[in-house]
C-alpha cells in the first residue's frame, strides 16, 4: 500500500495513503482532543476542536477530515491552535448547564476534560441558553438535551452500528437539536434502549438511568465478564459499587464492541433482586424452611442415594444448566456419571 | 456456527431461515444491518413479519413448517439451472445423485403449492444465494422446533454443500443460539448420549479414559435420557429423584400441565437456582445459588468462543457457586470432589477433551479463544469445514417434505407459533426482575391476524383465551398484520401467560426437539 510521510510536531511521521491528521498523529502518540470524533463512526469534522495548523493552509482544518498528503507540515498545538480550541469550549459552556456539582458523568465527561485541560473556567460568552425538560419517560435512558453538544456520536451510532436510525439533528441554528422523527421521546419512537448512544456520548446528555442514579463515576471497580443472557457472548463491564453491581458499560467486546442490547446494558437487576435466594430451603408438610447448608447437603445426598439404591442408577435424572459455566456443566456431567452411575442428563438445548 | 458472527457483515448474501436475529440476537443482528448497507442481499424466511423480515429484500412469508419443501426447492432450481458449484460437489462431497434424484419432485411449481411461495421468488432466492461470492445461511428454532427440525437442518447444508459456501470466509451454515452457554453446556457433555467434546458413552475407549481421569473402574455405557424423556418417565413413575439445576421446564418444555404432573409424582426433587422458579416451587430442596456476578467460570457462545466470566461481587447471602454445591453434594454421597477453583476444573476438562485441549485461564486472560484448540499453541478455529469435513467428504443427506404433527381443524382452527421477545428473555426468571425491562414491557399479548379477529369479533386489547388439546392460558389480544391469517403468536417468557401449556410434546425422532413452533388452537373472546 502507498505511504504518505509528513511532519507532525516536528516529527517525521509516515503513514498509509488515506490516513487522516487525526489518525496520523494518534499513531505517533501525539494528542489531539476531539468530541465528536469515534474511530468507529464515519468522520463528522464537526466540533472543530481537533483543529491543528498545517502550513500553507489558510485556515485551521479540523484534523479527523483531514487527509494526510506527502510533506505536510503540521502543528498540533500552536497558539493558534490553542486558541482556537479554548474559544470552542468556551462557546460550548456558553449554552451548557456547567453543572458538574451534580452531574451524573463527573468525572468521565470529555467536555470537563478538555475544559481542564485548557485551563477553560468559564464560558465567556453570554447569551441565550437552553432550558429542556429532563427527558426520564423511560426506565433505561435519561436525556438532557440541555448538555448536549450536538456531536452527533448518537446519531451516528444509531444509525451505523444500531442500524435503526432512530435519533438525527431536527431545527435550524442555535435550535438544533437532537430528536427521533417528530420531535417525540425515546420511548415513543421505535427506539430499543440498546444504549449504544449512551455509551458514544462524550458530555452528560444520554446517562444510564440506574447506573448514574447510584454511583458517582469515580466510585465504581469495573469488572469484565460476559453477558448472561443470548448465545452471542458480549463482553461489558460490570460496574461494582460497595460490593453491588450498579451498572453496566461498554468494553471492547471481541464480539461485538462496545455495541450491547437493551438485556446486557440495562438487565442487571436481578442480580439483587429480593426475590433472590439466600438460604437453602426444604418443604416439610409442604411449607418451605429454611436450613443450614449442611443439612440441605445431607438431605440431598441421603434421598438421592437412597433411590439409587432402592431403584438404580436408571430412577435418577439430571437437568443441567444453559445458563450455568462450563465448569458447572462439565462438574455436572462428571456427578451425574460418576456418582449417580446414570447418563440421565441433559439441559434445555432444544428449547 | 461454522463461521464467527463477525463474518455474517461480510457476506454478499444472508439466507436468514426462522430466526428473528434483531429481538432474540440484537447484536447479531447488527451484523445482518451491516452487510445490508454493504450491499448484500437478505432474504428472510418466517411465517411472521418481524422487524429483520422487514428489511429483506425477500420476506418468504411461508406456511408454517414448510421449510424442507423450500429448501429441496431451492436446490432442485440450483440443480436444474446448472448452478451447482461443480468442483466442491466433486471434490468435497458425496451423494450428490441421491440428493439430485430426491429433489427432482421440488419443482418451483409444486414447492408453491406446499408453502405458498410464488414459484418466481423461489427461483429468484436459488439464483441469488448460488451465484453469489459469499453467501451465509443464518438459523434458530424456527427451523429446528419441528418434528423434522433434524431434516431441516440436513436440508440446510445440502443447499450450502451445493453451492460451496461452505469453508470459507463470510458464509457457511450458522445456527443462532440462545441461551448464553448452551454451545457450552453441550460441549461438556451435559447431554445423555456425551461426554465432553461429543465423546461418545457408546464408546469402550472413551469410557476407560473418563473412568481412569476420573478415579472410578466403570461408567455406564447405556445413551440416558433427554430432558422430555425424562419427563415422561417420571410421569410413568420410572424415574424416581431430579436434581435439576439453573432450568425451569414448567415455562420451557411443552405441554406444561404434563410437566407439573411428573415432577410432582417424583419421590425427590432437588433444584438448585438463583431464584424461586415455578419449578423449584414443586422441589423438596431449594439450594440457593450464586449468580453470573459471583462466580468465576467460562461460557462458549454459539461461534464456539470460549470466553472469561468474572466474579464481581461475593454471592448474596449463603449462596454459592453451582460449582461448589455439586461438589458439596458429590462429597457428600462419598466422592470426594474439590477444587481450588474453575481453573483447575478447566484444566481437568482440557486434559479429557481434545476440542478444548489447548484452552486456559491463563490464555483466556488475554483474549477469548474459538475451539477446536487442541494444543496451548494453537490460536483457536474460527472456520470450520475449511478443505475437509469433519468426515472427510460432506454427504448429502436428501430429505423429504412432512407435515406438521398438529394442524389446524375444524375444532382449533388457527396455529399456534410461539418465540422471543426483544425485552425479556426465556421463562422471564431474570428479566422480569430487573426493575427496568419489565417495567418498560411489562404485559404479554397474542398476536393475531386482522382477518382472524374480524371474524372471531375481537378487538385490539381485547380479553382472549386461547385453547389446545393440552391447555389454556388467557392474554390480551393484539391485532396486527405481522401475523399472516391462520396463524397466532406469543411468547413463553410470561408466567401469567405459560404459552406452554398448548404446546406439543411431539418430537423431532433424532434430536428430540419439540415442536413448539406449530400446534392447532382456537381463540376465543372472553366476554
Amino acid at each position: 500500500m502507498a505511504e504518505v510521510t509528513l511532519t507532525i510536531d516536528g516529527r517525521q511521521v509516515t503513514v498509509p495513503a488515506g490516513t487522516t491528521v487525526l489518525d496520523a498523529a494518534r499513531s505517533a502518540g501525539i494528542f489531539i482532543p476531539t468530541l465528536c470524533h469515534d474511530p468507529e463512526l464515519t468522520p463528522w469534522g464537526g466540533c472543530r476542536l481537533c483543529v491543528v495548523e498545517i502550513e500553507g493552509m489558510r485556515n485551521l482544518p479540523a484534523s479527523c477530515v483531514t487527509t494526510a498528503t506527502n510533506g505536510m507540515v503540521v502543528h498540533t498545538a500552536s497558539p493558534a491552535v490553542v486558541e482556537a480550541r479554548k474559544t470552542i469550549i468556551e462557546l460550548l459552556l456558553a449554552n451548557h448547564p456547567e453543572d458538574c456539582l451534580t452531574c451524573g458523568r463527573n468525572g468521565d465527561c470529555r467536555l470537563q476534560d478538555y475544559a481542564y485541560l485548557y485551563g477553560v473556567r468559564e464560558a465567556g460568552f453570554v447569551g441565550e441558553r437552553h432550558h429542556y425538560p429532563l427527558e426520564e419517560d423511560n426506565p433505561f435512558i435519561i436525556r438532557d438535551l440541555n448538555k448536549c453538544i450536538l456531536c452527533g456520536k448518537c446519531v451516528r451510532a444509531c444509525a451505523e452500528i444500531q442500524g435503526k436510525n432512530v435519533v438525527d439533528f431536527a431545527y435550524r441554528g442555535f435550535n438544533t437539536k437532537i430528536t427521533p422523527a417528530m420531535d417525540t421521546s425515546l420511548s415513543g419512537s421505535d427506539c430499543v434502549f440498546c444504549g449504544n448512544c449512551v455509551a458514544v456520548c462524550p458530555v452528560g446528555a444520554l446517562q444510564e438511568k440506574g447506573l448514574r442514579a447510584a454511583a458517582r463515576t469515580w466510585e465504581v471497580k469495573k469488572v469484565r465478564t460476559t453477558c448472561p443472557y443470548c448465545g452471542t457472548g458480549c463482553t461489558f463491564d460490570l460496574n461494582v459499587k460497595d460490593g453491588r453491581v450498579v451498572g453496566v458499560t461498554s468494553c471492547d467486546g471481541e464480539v461485538n464492541g462496545r455495541a450491547l442490547c437493551v438485556k446486557g446494558r440495562f438487565g442487571y437487576g436481578f442480580i439483587h433482586h429480593p426475590d433472590r435466594l439466600t438460604k437453602p430451603l426444604i418443604k416439610r408438610s409442604g411449607v418451605f424452611e429454611e436450613a443450614s447448608w449442611e443439612e440441605a447437603i445431607n438431605l440431598v445426598a441421603e434421598k438421592l442415594g437412597s433411590i439409587k439404591k432402592e431403584y438404580g442408577s436408571a430412577a435418577l435424572g439430571v437437568l443441567s444448566s444453559a445458563r450455568c459455566t462450563n465448569e458447572e456443566n462439565y462438574l455436572m456431567s462428571k456427578f451425574t456419571r460418576v456418582v449417580l452411575g446414570t447418563n440421565n442428563i441433559d439441559h434445555c438445548a432444544r428449547l | 456456527m461454522t463461521n464467527p458472527i463477525g463474518d455474517i457483515g461480510g457476506a454478499d448474501f444472508i439466507l436468514a431461515i426462522g430466526t428473528n436475529t434483531t429481538e432474540s440476537h440484537p447484536v447479531i443482528g447488527l451484523q445482518v444491518k451491516k452487510a445490508v448497507r454493504n450491499g448484500a442481499t437478505l432474504v428472510v424466511v418466517d411465517p411472521r413479519r418481524t422487524e429483520v423480515a422487514g428489511l429483506a429484500h425477500h420476506h418468504l412469508q411461508l406456511k408454517s413448517g414448510t421449510d424442507i419443501a423450500l429448501l429441496n426447492g431451492l436446490a432442485n432450481v440450483i440443480i436444474s439451472e446448472g448452478l451447482v458449484n461443480k468442483e466442491f460437489v466433486d471434490t468435497r462431497t458425496e451423494g450428490f445423485e441421491a440428493l439430485k434424484e430426491a429433489v427432482a419432485k421440488y419443482t418451483p411449481e409444486y414447492v408453491a403449492e406446499i408453502t405458498g411461495i410464488s414459484p418466481g421468488v423461489i427461483r429468484e432466492v436459488a439464483r441469488g444465494y448460488a451465484t453469489a461470492k459469499n453467501a451465509t445461511i443464518l438459523y434458530t428454532m424456527g427451523l429446528t422446533q419441528h418434528i423434522c427440525g433434524t431434516d431441516n437442518v440436513l436440508a440446510v447444508a445440502n443447499l450450502a454443500m451445493l453451492c460451496g459456501h461452505i469453508g470459507k470466509p463470510n458464509s457457511g451454515v450458522n445456527p443462532l443460539r440462545g441461551q448464553n452457554n448452551v454451545q457450552g453446556a453441550c460441549d461438556m457433555g451435559a447431554l445423555p448420549n456425551v461426554l465432553t467434546g461429543y465423546q461418545s458413552v457408546t464408546l469402550e475407549d472413551v469410557r476407560s479414559r473418563f473412568a481412569a481421569a476420573w478415579g472410578v473402574s466403570e461408567l455406564p455405557a447405556k445413551p440416558g435420557l433427554t430432558v422430555g424423556e425424562m419427563i415422561e418417565a417420571a410421569a410413568r413413575g420410572e424415574i424416581k429423584g431430579m436434581y435439576i439445576m439453573g432450568e425451569n421446564p414448567v415455562l420451557s418444555d411443552p405441554d406444561a400441565d404434563h410437566v407439573i404432573h411428573a415432577l410432582e409424582k417424583l419421590d425427590f426433587l432437588v433444584v438448585q437456582d438463583i431464584f424461586m422458579t415455578e419449578t423449584a416451587r414443586l422441589a423438596d430442596v431449594v439450594l440457593p445459588a450464586a449468580s453470573f456476578a459471583e462466580k468465576d467460570g467460562t461460557f462458549t457462545n454459539t461461534e464456539r468462543r470460549v470466553q472469561r466470566v468474572r466474579k464481581a461481587i461475593e454471592p448474596l447471602g449463603e449462596a454459592k457457586p453451582d460449582w461448589q454445591i455439586i461438589c458439596l453434594v458429590a462429597t457428600a454421597m462419598g466422592y470426594p470432589m474439590q477444587y481450588g477453583s474453575p481453573a483447575e476444573i478447566m484444566e481437568e476438562i482440557a486434559r479429557l477433551t481434545p476440542s478444548y485441549g489447548g484452552i486456559s485461564y491463563q490464555r483466556l486472560e488475554s483474549r477469548s479463544l474459538v475451539w477446536p484448540c487442541p494444543a496451548p499453541d494453537h490460536p483457536g478455529t474460527p472456520i470450520l469445514h475449511v478443505g475437509k469435513f469433519a468426515r472427510g467428504l460432506g454427504k448429502f443427506h436428501p430429505v423429504e417434505y412432512v407435515p406438521p404433527a398438529e394442524l389446524p381443524d375444524e375444532e382449533y382452527p388457527l396455529i399456534l407459533n410461539t418465540g422471543r421477545r426483544h425485552f425479556h428473555y426465556h421463562t422471564g426468571t431474570m428479566t422480569l426482575r430487573t426493575g427496568a425491562l419489565e417495567e418498560y414491557y411489562g404485559r404479554e399479548h397474542l398476536e393475531i391476524n386482522p382477518a382472524d379477529a374480524r371474524s372471531l369479533g375481537i378487538a385490539d386489547g381485547d380479553r382472549v383465551r386461547v385453547v389446545s388439546r393440552r391447555g389454556q392460558v388467557e392474554v390480551t389480544a393484539r391485532v396486527v398484520d405481522t401475523v399472516p391469517p391462520g396463524v397466532v403468536f406469543t411468547s413463553f417468557h410470561f408466567p401469567e401467560v405459560a404459552i406452554n401449556k398448548l404446546t406439543n410434546t411431539a418430537r423431532d425422532p433424532v434430536a428430540r426437539i419439540p415442536e413448539l413452533k406449530v400446534c392447532a388452537v382456537r381463540v376465543e373472546k372472553i366476554a
